[in-house]
């Protein structure tokens, strides 16, 4: 075991200062230090998503990140970015479409389509389906979920084409 | 964007049949989800296992003192700490006459029997601790012969699992009925040899147990992710000698679970064992390698069977031998035996076919135990009967559509009583026929196929029907013994406001339980969707019952909520009539307004509740100010409410590769009343991706050593979004009439018939090339094997 380093981070626009072990993922960091339980875990490898979140504008799986590597970094994880607005439309379109059950993988996946959001405005369902190859849902069967996301890209198309 | 329509069958204003979102949803949304490993309780201790390395061994010593030196390690336990304080578990039936099975306990005592199976426990202040002092323990073995083949844990000189068993077939079942010899006499026979692998359920949310023993009350609470609290609290109370008023079971949200969290696992014994040997509360949350090894896996079988079949594609009889490969012993409290017992009771069922032997055997190795998961045994009954049928089809010349059209049981044959004993008191069979015929435009994806072929390209068009069993009675598990109830029960409070409480037995775990018993509740009342509260997964809050298991939610679940609203609304219209100077038959109560006889408001049901709760003293004499009531139902009418439907599966496979891309889906079910149809299309879609990845993906792979090969999400394949087609769903409505709801379950249908839909589609593609398939899943190795490519 490795004496534990001090950090400092932005994590949903609060300045954060901690000592963690080396060892320490970003998820559990955001979990077990700062009670941010939305960061969900299903698999520790980067094969299911559950865990992304936003460090300095990107997404990235907290099970691959170590705590140490987000210092002096910005994290957004699902709570910030429902507090800041920036999921709202999606949310809502999970919620009417029913795009979720569980909601375990669910902060993963909103944080994954907002990203590929941000990437490709015009998407078809064949490239969300692709774009949401990184993460899992055994509940949904993913139809609802690529309808929420396909009818979310077209009203941002038509809000900024307004 | 296609979301469901309301039910046609919804009643104007009412909310069963609107296809409504689910209000908890939103929370979920936001992460703020409560899942048990969310949960921190002061002075928390965290456990981590010491798993055996052979799927065989004895053990022959645990050395622990460098482990317990190690910073944060706070206990370790072996087998011998859980000695005395927890008995051991057994997981037979009465009802599955001659089965046997071992003993259990928490730890491995003697003898580990598969790879995975916790040997030791460690408690320290963090789960990284608890890993690292794993590292310091001090295990030693001696490997013994694996029992992993099936056949092979039959023959003669096959290691033992349990010597006092004797053998290692641990259940045996034979099914006769009408005379197979003569049906099979003189007959076309068509017929197949089946492997179907294992595979697991894969919940995104690993099992998770948090317990917390008092001991200044004596006083058990368990966190747990699961979907049966009330069972589990009789387990613990009954195995550690606890009384049942005190312990208490919580399910929070449940991160998936799908029949996996409802066994009970040799962690979740340590956990509660290792709380009250210490007096703080034990977390353990398993990872997913944790998850692969110790899991309930599901399926595994071998099936022979064949068919016998008139020149006039008429179904004749059908003879089928099963062998089911269930791990080490039999899972408890349900058993591993019901699996196969379903799949030799459901093989057939849609069809007229009365001439029928089966025989089921299942079989101990020293693999994962295997057990109960979505739509247990279907996928395997329609995967064969469906099989065969096409095969039989193929054999007179008939198209797949006519032969099922010509053999299913009739509208004019109900009651009708299966070969095997199942009784379906109505189903929607040839309807379901027609609707998917139109649906998936039959003749038109025909000359397509037939078009592509002629340009290499190869693709399959699969039908399956399915049959299956939902809202079971105390037939099912009580009368074999197991504390499983096949009740439920509501209470239902009315709050001074005039809003609802519901709290139901049935729980949630993203299927919308909770959101299908708010609309229920509102309906029956007369209130308002949004005055309702449901709260579910308690067992010091909820009353009693058997909760969400072999799809019994909305039928039992969701009468009993009919029923006590319509027990409150009684009682509201009692106390508005003594109010009101009326007769309470002809007041009624509509959107929260009570209203009089001549259909004008008169009160509000919250003036009326807050009258009653602040003002009892202006109540006339003899009426209580009671506004709270308890209703339970149990299914007293058929054994089980039978749901229907039927699949069509569209795949092209490239026969290079052997890969295949699955076109389209389409499903037409029948679960009777719906309550919400967006949400049934979402348990149909669910289901049905869970049968496609068992079709093609999913298998937890052995070596001959008992080793699981793929025990990561890396390895272990999972469908994936990009992998699968869009799912189109028509729905059929035949309510039961055994329930004044009508409702029947469809949380395995699209499990029960995917994976036979595929089967079908492939081999329909495969056909030109003279090639066949019996084996799930469909892996492109296998395809190009039987393609003679490999």
């Amino acid at each position: 075991m490795t004496e534990p380093l001090p950090i400092r981070l932005t994590v949903n626009g609060a300045p954060v200062r901690r000592f963690v072990e080396p060892r320490l993922s970003l998820a559990d960091f955001l979990r077990q230090d700062l009670g941010l339980t939305g960061t969900h875990l299903g698999c520790e490898m980067g094969a299911c998503g559950a865990c992304l979140v936003r460090l300095d504008g990107r997404a990235v799986h907290a099970c691959l990140t170590l705590a140490v590597q987000a210092d002096g970094g910005t994290v957004e994880t699902v709570e910030g970015l429902t507090e800041a607005g920036t999921l709202a439309d999606l949310q809502a379109a999970f919620h009417a479409r029913n795009a979720l059950q569980c909601g375990y993988c669910t902060p993963g996946m909103l944080v994954a389509a907002q990203d590929y959001l941000a990437q490709d405005g015009a998407p078809s369902r064949e490239a969300i389906r692709d774009a949401l190859s990184g993460n899992y849902c055994r509940c949904t069967g993913y139809e609802a979920i690529v309808d929420a996301i396909a009818e979310v890209a077209r009203a941002r198309r038509a809000g900024r084409q307004a | 964007m296609s979301p469901s329509s309301d039910s046609p069958h919804r009643a104007p204003g009412g909310y069963i049949g609107a296809a409504l979102p689910r209000p908890g949803a939103k929370r979920l949304l936001q992460g703020r989800g409560r899942y048990t490993d969310d949960i921190v309780l002061p002075r928390m201790l965290h456990a981590a296992f010491l798993r055996s390395p052979y799927a065989h061994a004895r053990l022959l010593a645990l050395r622990i003192e460098a482990a317990l030196a190690l910073p944060g390690v706070r206990r370790v336990l072996t087998g011998a700490d859980f000695e005395g304080i927890c008995a051991p578990w057994t997981g037979t039936l009465g009802h599955f006459a001659g089965m046997k099975s071992s003993p259990q306990r928490p730890l491995a005592t003697g003898k580990v029997v598969w790879a995975g199976q916790p040997v030791a426990m460690v408690l320290a202040e963090s789960r990284a601790e608890a890993e690292d002092a794993l590292e310091a323990i001090e295990a030693e073995f001696e490997e013994l012969d694996p029992v992993v083949d099936p056949e092979a844990a039959l023959a003669q000189g096959a290691a033992l699992i349990d010597e006092a068993l004797g053998d290692n077939l641990i259940f045996r079942t034979r099914i006769e009925s009408g005379s197979p010899d003569s049906a099979f006499a003189g007959a076309e026979t068509v017929e197949a040899e089946f492997r179907f692998g294992r595979h697991t359920a894969v919940t995104l949310e690993p099992r998770t147990i948090l317990a917390d023993y008092d001991p200044g009350e004596e006083r058990l609470t368990v966190h747990q992710s699961t979907q049966t609290p009330y069972q589990f609290q009789d387990l613990y109370a009954r195995h550690f000698g606890l009384a049942e008023s005190r312990v208490r079971v919580v399910a929070p949200d449940v991160g998936g679970s799908f029949g996996m969290k409802l066994h009970l696992y040799h962690e979740d014994m340590a956990v509660v064992g290792a709380s009250l040997l210490t007096g703080r509360p034990v977390k353990f949350a398993a990872d997913r390698i944790e998850s692969f090894l110790s899991d309930i896996h599901a399926r595994d079988h071998r099936v022979r069977a064949r068919l016998a079949v008139a020149p006039d594609g008429t179904l004749r009889g059908i003879e089928v031998e099963d062998l089911t490969g269930v791990g080490p012993f039999s899972a408890y409290p349900r058993t591993s035996a019901v699996e196969g017992n379903q799949v030799v009771r459901l093989i057939g069922a849609p069809y007229r076919i009365a001439d029928y032997r089966a025989d089921l055997r299942v079989v101990a190795q020293t693999k994962t135990q295997m057990s109960q998961y979505r739509a247990v045994g279907h996928p395997i009954a329609c995967a064969v009967t469906e099989r065969l049928v096409d095969l039989a089809a193929e054999r007179v010349g008939l198209d797949p559509f006519e032969i099922r059209r010509r053999n299913y049981v009739t509208q004019d044959m109900y009651p009708h009583t299966t070969a095997s004993g199942y009784r379906f008191e109505r189903l929607s069979l040839e309807t379901c026929l027609e609707q998917l015929h139109a649906l998936m435009d039959y003749p038109a994806l025909r000359a397509e196929q037939a078009a592509l072929r002629a340009r290499g390209v190869h693709r399959g068009i699969g039908l399956a029907t399915y049959v299956e069993i939902t809202n079971p009675s105390p037939a099912f598990y009580g009368v074999g013994g197991a504390h499983i109830a096949a009740q439920d029960g509501c209470v239902l409070k009315l709050t001074p406001s005039g809003e609802v409480q519901c709290l139901i037995s049935v729980t949630e775990q993203g299927q919308g339980t909770e959101a299908i018993m708010g609309q229920i509740v509102a309906e029956g009342l007369g209130i308002r969707r949004e005055a309702v509260r449901v709260i579910t997964g308690d067992t010091d809050v909820t009353p009693s019952g058997g909760a969400t298991w072999a799809c019994r939610g909305a039928g039992i679940g969701g009468e009993t909520a009919l029923q006590a609203s319509r027990k409150l609304r009684r009682r509201v219209l009692e106390i508005a009539g003594a109010i009101l100077q009326a007769a309470p038959d002809a007041l009624a109560l509509r959107d929260g307004q009570i209203l009089g006889p001549e259909g004008t408001a008169r009160m509000s049901l919250g003036d009326l509740a807050t009258l009653v709760a602040f003002r009892s003293d202006l109540l006339p004499p003899g009426i209580a100010p009671d506004l709270t009531v308890a209703h339970h139902h149990a299914p007293r009418g058929y054994p089980f409410a039978f749901s229907n439907g039927i699949h069509g599966s569209l795949v092209e496979v490239d026969a290079e590769t052997g890969l295949v891309r699955i076109l389209r889906h389409w499903v037409v079910e029948d679960c009777g009343r719906i309550i919400n149809p967006l949400l049934v299309d979402e348990q149909i879609r669910g289901g049905v991706v869970q049968g496609l990845g068992a079709a093609f993906f999913e298998e937890c792979r052995y070596d001959e050593r008992g080793q699981l090969l793929n025990g990561s999400l890396a390895d272990y394949l999972v469908p994936m979004a990009c992998e699968m087609p869009d799912i189109v769903i028509r729905h059929v409505e035949t309510p039961t009439r055994d329930s004044d709801l009508g409702a029947k379950g469809v949380g395995e249908a699209g499990t029960a018939a995917a994976s036979g839909a595929a089967l079908n589609a492939v081999n329909d593609a495969l056909r030109p090339f003279g090639a066949a398939l019996a084996q799930l899943p469909m892996t492109p190795e296998r395809i190009l094997r039987a393609l003679g490519t490999v």
